[in-house]
């Protein structure tokens, strides 16, 4: 289980005179679950496109199962073979498909392009019961299904390419409270039945503890806590991890001391 | 959160705004049914006109409707009717030519731009700002002039003259477009970028250039019939709209307006026809994908 | 009097099966902090929307909704407009998109108030540099833009705007949600403070009930345009009698719980394009009987829920 298939070391990237990661490192082992926590500006979401290739690192190396994903893919079969190491899920249920694709069409279409000899439509009922969908949803425009369904679709999606590991950026940031708790068991389930990775980006630190074993801290782009998630949630180290966790609400809440402590830090 | 309520159509809009539609709903139908007449005369023009449109009888020159030549006949003493009939085809085909030409070399354009960003982008935006400031009736005139007589030489001059139109909207259009997490979804799923704009960026940008495209039409229309007004591109004897205003000219002079007059007509009604359908069915995508 | 009294506020809209707003009894008091809780479709957002008189089009509502003791439903355009920039006023959401990113902030607060001529243009500027003060921002944010602003800092000139009227009404639709963590607890906090020094009374729309636990004396708990509960928050999370609060707060992913599954909620909320006899929740109910899927519950008792089997001294740890 320790054997590390994502390692990252020494990320950084700069827009302009912004350093948006700056310095970033760590490794996720074999169907582990890490979470990067942090705010807007943190530089979290920055490093998970430059996981999955969405972005160009100007320093500093991702590797998945020791080899290097450096510069932009040449040819179909690298191209493929990245794909299969790492997919994505987004945050936004409503942008992350294609408005005029329905369900089926969208599974079949990333088969074909991963799997050209395979049973499409056996393939497709697996995803769907996979995720919880009926196989009623399977015709459907990502506008008939709500957003607990969407999700849902782009979560197949993914794990259709049978990826090592599973980025997911803020993926239930926009569901509502039922649905997410719904789709958070979904997403344990299948680390437990295939043992794929996940990187939860998140700024949700009940999420965190909910679904992760390890957790990194990230503020203005740099790493400034790092540990198992229960140490790390338990016993802060960093001022601002312990203010992060402060500012969760809840009965008793200290809304002023929190921002006092804000403006200190 | 309700908002999906709210954005249903016919929720969103005003009371006295939805009157203002209905109340131009039937201007639309009037123009769809116009321009349908218009392309079904085109179509079938050989078997409906009664006489043959060359056919000159001076004899009978700039007489009135008569139960023979419904419309009259024009200097020469050819059938109106029947070369209005017969210059619809012209005076279309040649419109489409232009709209098919400048959409499809406006989209390829616009595509790359967009997509491709970078060098490819500045050189494409700045040779199609090039083309805009030239007018598109100089380029015609000096293309014809060089080429000679021709329906092809307008034609492709003009679809040049409006390839601008149609990638400058074409790439807006992809920028857009490709900053929504399904491409990105896309790529990360190693899908290749011209699959990625073929299979899903065009078609959903489509509607709103092919609304474009169709008051491009309209616009067309009018420049190429102007251009055989000024006797360039139609060849003289062949029926056409602009040619038919530049030949009744003299029997407007004499005192028989009828022969210049409803060619004249027929081009504005036309345009507008397209003018208001095509803006209608953008209004209508626009609000469809907002 | 109350700052805000919904009298049995029932909604229709056009093409829809079932009202989206089904009897509705919601007051704010001034000075006091009510939050309103509820999913996605639930018409908490509808329902705060209706006290400044903004109803969908087409909609056909019934019951009264009293702001300061006057019906909202019943005023004319002319009056609403006045209520809209006196005694009630709305912070949005997102406050990127309720400013107009071309005007300067002093001009944006100025707007309202030099409108309806209720204030000169002297008198709203001084009211906007005090204001400015009072949500802990220097006068010199008058002539900056919008896009010069954070979110956290925008949301509180957006605070600032609303106050200028003077409301005795603030509704607050998820005020803090397109904020980060820690600027959302400044933004609650300075929330708190204006209701004490200028007695407004704050209806807290919001999905999260962590949150609404946090910062209200009053929670109502929506669910498919019904008000489900309604109690002191602290009794209400610590011991809620409908069932839905109870699966809601097991719901939430805590930081106080330990790692694991959580107590999903299964189905789905009820469509709008689907009849509803008796209680909306109850084909997702654990405690559903017969008499739930036909007779609608009322509300009953001193911490009334609409439910025909309340729990009774179940606890939940918040």
């Amino acid at each position: 289980m320790s054997e590390p298939v994502l390692q990252v070391t020494g990320l950084h990237r700069t827009f302009g005179s912004v350093r948006a990661v700056d310095d970033v490192s760590f490794t996720l082992d074999a169907g582990a679950s890490l979470g990067i926590v942090g705010e807007s500006g943190s530089g979290k979401t920055t490093t998970a496109r430059i996981i999955v290739g969405l972005e160009q690192a100007d320093e500093g190396q991702v590797t998945v199962h020791g080899r290097a994903r450096a510069g932009r893919a040449r040819g179909k079969a690298e191209r493929l073979a990245r794909a299969r190491e790492v997919q994505m899920v987004f945050q936004d249920p409503y942008l992350s498909l294609d408005p005029r694709t329905s369900v089926e069409a969208v599974l079949r279409e990333t088969l074909r392009l991963h799997f050209p000899d395979t049973d499409h439509r056996a393939r497709i009922r697996e995803l769907l019961d996979q995720v919880g969908l009926g196989t009623r949803a399977a015709d459907a425009l990502p506008r008939r299904l709500s957003g607990g369904q969407r999700q849902r679709v782009a979560i197949a999606r993914a794990l259709a390419v049978e990826p090592a590991v599973l980025v997911l950026d803020e993926a239930v940031a926009a569901l509502d409270v039922s649905v997410q708790a719904q789709v958070l068991n979904l997403l344990a389930d299948i680390r437990e039945q295939t043992g794929i990775g996940y990187l939860f980006i998140t700024h949700d630190l009940g999420v965190v503890r909910c679904v992760t074993d390890e957790v990194v801290v990230m503020r203005h782009g740099r790493i400034v806590e790092a540990g198992p998630t229960a140490q790390v949630l338990d016993d802060p180290q960093h001022a601002y991890t312990a203010l992060l966790l402060e500012s969760v609400p809840r009965p008793g809440w200290d809304p002023d001391g929190i921002a006092a402590a804000r403006r200190a830090l | 959160m309700s908002t999906g309520l709210t954005r249903r159509p016919g929720l969103t809009r005003r009371p006295g705004l939805g009157r203002l539609k209905a109340a131009r709903a039937p201007l639309h139908l009037i123009c769809l049914g116009f321009a349908v007449l218009v392309v079904l005369a085109a179509l079938l023009a050989p078997w409906l006109s009664p006489n043959d449109p060359n056919a000159v009888d001076l004899g009978n020159a700039l007489a009135g409707p008569s139960p023979d030549h419904l419309l009259g006949v024009d200097t020469a003493g050819r059938d109106t009717l029947s070369r209005l009939l017969l210059g619809a085809r012209t005076s279309l085909l040649g419109p489409l030519g232009v709209v098919v030409f400048s959409t499809v070399a406006g989209i390829a354009v616009g595509l790359a731009a967009g997509w491709r960003g970078g060098r490819l982008d500045s050189v494409l935006s700045r040779s199609t700002e090039l083309v805009f400031a030239f007018p598109g009736m100089l380029l015609a005139i000096l293309i014809v002039s060089v080429y000679g007589e021709g329906l092809l030489a307008p034609v492709v001059a003009l679809a040049i003259a409006y390839l601008p139109y149609v990638s400058r909207l074409t790439r807006s259009l992809v920028l857009a477009e490709r900053t929504r997490p399904y491409v990105s979804a896309y790529q990360v799923q190693g899908h290749s970028a011209p699959q990625i704009c073929l299979r899903h960026v065009l078609p959903n940008i489509a509607p709103i250039v092919l609304a474009q495209s169709a008051v491009n039409f309209g616009y067309a229309l009018m420049d190429l019939a102007g251009l055989s007004f000024l006797g360039l591109g139609v060849p003289a004897l062949t029926p056409d709209w602009g040619r038919m205003v530049f030949d009744g000219q003299t029997a407007i002079q004499h005192g028989y307006p009828l022969s210049a007059i409803l060619p004249c007509a027929l081009i504005v009604l036309t345009v507008v026809a397209f003018n208001v359908v095509g803006e209608r069915w953008a209004d209508q995508v626009a609000r469809r994908s907002a | 009097m109350n700052a805000l009294d919904i009298q049995g506020l029932r909604l229709r809209l056009p093409g829809t099966a079932r009202p989206v707003l089904d009897g509705v009894d919601l007051t704010v008091a001034p000075g006091e902090t009510v939050a309103l809780v509820g999913e996605s479709g639930s018409g908490k957002t509808l329902t705060s929307r209706t006290a400044l008189g903004l109803l969908p089009s087409g909609a056909a509502p019934e019951g009264a909704v009293l702001v300061d003791g006057e019906d909202v439903l019943i005023m004319t355009p002319d009056r609403l407009r006045v209520l809209r920039t006196g005694q009630a006023a709305m912070v949005f959401q997102d406050p990127r998109a309720a400013v107009n990113p071309l005007r300067r902030i002093g001009d944006f607060l100025a707007e309202s108030v030099r409108l309806t001529g209720t204030m000169s243009a002297a008198a709203a500027d001084r009211r906007a540099v005090e204001l400015l003060d009072a949500v802990g921002l220097g006068p010199e944010l008058l002539g900056r833009y919008p896009g010069q602003l954070s979110g956290g800092m925008l949301q509180r000139v957006m605070i600032a705007a609303a106050l200028m009227g003077d409301p005795i009404l603030l509704l607050a639709d998820e005020p803090t949600t397109a904020l980060d963590v820690t600027s959302q607890a400044e933004v609650v906090a300075l929330l708190g403070r204006l209701r004490e020094r200028f007695g407004t009374g704050l209806l807290f729309v919001t999905h999260d009930l962590g949150l609404a636990a946090a910062i209200s004396d009053r929670v109502y708990v929506m669910y498919a345009g019904r008000i489900a509960e309604t109690g002191p928050a602290a009794e209400l999370f610590a011991r809620p009698r409908h069932p839905y609060t109870a699966a809601l707060l097991a719901a939430t992913p805590r930081l106080a719980a330990p790692a694991g599954r959580l107590a999903a909620i299964d189905g789905q909320p009820p469509d709008l394009r689907q009849e509803l006899t008796g209680c909306a929740f109850a084909a997702r109910c654990a405690y559903a009987t017969e008499v739930c899927r036909e007779r609608t519950p009322e509300p009953a008792g001193e911490h009334p829920a609409a439910c025909h089997h309340p729990l009774e001294g179940s606890h939940v740890d918040v």
